[in-house]
């Protein structure tokens, strides 16, 4: 714990030394994003990203792009690189970029293409042993490069920690102005937003098919909820369930043919299946309780979801076919909204705390449980597909953000773009390039 | 089985319209209210013979109208889904007009206050629009005329946070459809 506080602190004076080498150069990089850092001893790589050479004449800052994806992640520290005119065909003085702290360095190039493209270029160097680490190349429309900033990102979080990047996925998310409600599909930096769907009553529950092609979620156009799906290409709709009473809470099956929801059709909330593409709802558990919010495991074999049959709230678990129930949350008296992180070994759900609601990670081998948020009104978990860092909707001063966290809590990031009421953020898979 | 077929009618509805993603253009109707046109339909619809006559009781509808310009809400405590002695005239009231009229379609539309999720909400809030059937149900209405359906969170009466608003938002509005 000391030497944590320790090291923080000579970072600290060693950030206020660059600081102040370089402040009369600085550029506010992150004005697009909110980064709150919490904790001590928090490892992150330190990194110079500097700006891509001719992407002042692009619409797109890409090198601010891409550090702030790294950084979003909480493994990499942005190095300033202010002065730096560099390139991906530049061999960089390494002992310059040591000096400031950089322990890897992207350089690149923006060049526009004579029918109109973009070419973006960029070479990612091991600035420690000054190892040339690879680089990519993009030939992208305008309005792609976002993505292909995106795409660096993916690659160099990929070269330095091992794990693949996602900040190429998208997130989608629900937003209520007024008495207007809609449906977006955004980066998963929360910029580039596009609108799916737009309605004047309620949409909830939004969730991407295993191959990122669908959303289904809930809406309440008919005065009541019921579930579509909707491909988000081509705006094209299907209604579902839309049975007697309400109908909600759709998760997809990791094969994308079967969607897990709550109907009420026979009385109380209870969980079916039904065909991704429509049909007769086939009952998976029987109560005379609330079972309602399923969601698949990874492989498939399992639902986790929300009961109140032991009294209260808690988050329960059952072979995908129906059978025998085990119960998975003990702690408190209220824990909704599971979410299973792609790769099997995380539980995120909201756990009611002394009144607040928060947000609780739970380790599946142990069932050690955390709580990693300050915040009071969390909701919706998600994860990203590579299983490091979770959307979800919260309240900051009275008002609806989606903010980014890492699963230890210690970095976390609001998200860009809307103004207004947000929530319902759901990060969608990867989707093949 | 009639409401598959629904379902798949409106499911080929749907299909049929793939560019209308957009659904400003749909007006949701509060039919709350509209008691003088409702009567009217009803008596076109109703078969007349050659000279017969259709008679209007304007005592009947006005008496029709004042049932729903009245209390239709019932008001529930946190986390309870328990009809409080107090709605059960409302509840009476409307079940005695529900019964009178056969063709009447009722939803019972229930809420909750803002805390907690909005998916959990929402089945909390199916509770309460499930007592209030029952209740109606208990005094002789068809099942079939009235639907159960909830909000959740998502409709609140009153905005705000403190526990005066939260207790207008706790509740099941019968609505008339």
């Amino acid at each position: 714990m000391k030497t944590g506080l320790t090291n923080v602190f000579l970072n600290f004076l060693r950030e206020l030394a660059l600081f102040c080498t370089f402040a009369t150069l600085t550029v506010p990089v992150l004005a697009q994003f909110r980064v709150e850092v919490s904790g001590v001893g928090l490892t992150q790589l330190p990194i110079a990203v500097s700006a891509f050479r001719g992407e002042d004449g692009a619409s797109q800052k890409i090198a601010a792009i891409v550090q702030a994806d790294l950084e979003r992640s909480g493994q990499f520290r942005g190095v300033d690189t202010a002065g730096a005119a560099l390139d991906e065909v530049t061999r960089p003085d390494m002992a310059v970029w040591r000096q400031r702290g950089a322990d890897s360095l992207a350089l690149g190039s923006v060049t526009r293409l004579v029918d109109g493209r973009y070419d973006v270029r960029f070479r990612l160097w091991d600035v420690v042993r000054g190892q040339d680490l690879g680089g990519q190349s993009y030939a992208v429309i305008q309005a792609d490069l976002r993505l292909a900033a995106h795409r660096i990102a993916d690659f160099i979080y990929e070269k330095l920690t091992g794990d693949k990047g996602a900040f190429s996925t998208r997130i989608a998310y629900v937003t209520k102005v007024a008495q207007r409600y809609q449906l977006w599909v955004a980066d998963a930096d929360g910029e580039n937003a596009q609108s799916a769907f737009t309605s004047p009553e309620p949409i909830i529950s939004p969730a991407w098919s295993p191959n990122g092609s669908q959303l289904a979620y809930v809406s309440f156009e008919s005065r009541k909820p019921v579930v579509y799906t909707h491909d988000v290409a081509t705006g094209k709709r299907r209604l579902i369930a839309n049975f007697r009473g309400s109908n909600s809470a759709p998760a997809w099956s990791p094969d994308g043919r079967t969607l897990a929801v709550t109907l009420s059709r026979d009385g109380g909330s209870q969980l079916y299946a039904i065909d991704a593409g429509g049909g007769e709802p086939r009952r998976l558990a029987q109560s005379s309780s609330i079972d309602t919010e399923p969601v698949y495991t990874p492989d498939g074999k399992s639902i986790y979801f929300v009961s109140d049959r032991g009294g209260a709230p808690q988050i329960y678990k059952m072979p995908s076919m129906g059978g025998n129930v085990e119960r998975v949350t003990f702690a408190g008296s209220y824990n909704i909204s599971p979410a299973i992180s792609p790769d099997g070994r995380w539980l995120a759900y909201i756990s009611r705390v002394s009144g607040a609601f928060k947000l609780h990670i739970m380790e599946l081998a142990s069932g050690a449980v955390n709580a990693i948020t300050d915040t009071s009104a969390d909701e919706s978990p998600s994860f990203a597909p590579n299983s490091r860092l979770i959307v979800y909707a919260t309240q900051q001063q009275g008002r609806e953000a989606l903010m980014t966290t890492t699963l230890d809590g210690k970095l976390k990031a609001r998200l860009a773009g809307q103004n207004g009421n947000i929530r319902e953020p759901d990060w969608a898979p990867f989707q093949k390039q | 089985m009639k409401h598959l077929l629904l379902a798949i009618g409106a499911a080929v509805l749907m299909a049929g319209c793939s560019s209308a993603v957009k659904l400003d253009s749909v007006p949701v109707e509060d039919k709350a209210g509209t008691t003088i046109s409702q009567e009217g339909a009803e008596g076109l619809g109703r078969a007349v013979g050659k000279g017969g006559v259709t008679s209007v009781d304007l005592d009947k509808s006005a008496q029709q109208a004042a049932i729903l310009a009245g209390p239709r809400i019932v008001y529930f405590d946190y986390d309870s889904f328990v009809i409080k002695h107090e709605f059960q005239s409302i509840i009476e009231t409307h079940a005695r007009y529900i019964k009178a009229d056969k063709g009447r379609k009722v939803a019972i539309e229930g809420h909750t206050d803002e805390r907690g999720g909005r998916e959990y909400n929402l089945a909390l809030g199916q509770k309460r629009a499930e007592a209030v059937r029952s209740a109606l149900g208990l005094l002789g209405v068809v099942d079939s005329q009235v639907e159960a359906v909830s909000f959740g969170k998502e409709k609140p009466a009153a905005q705000g946070t403190d526990e005066d608003a939260m207790a207008k938002n706790r509740r099941a509005e019968i609505s008339y459809r």
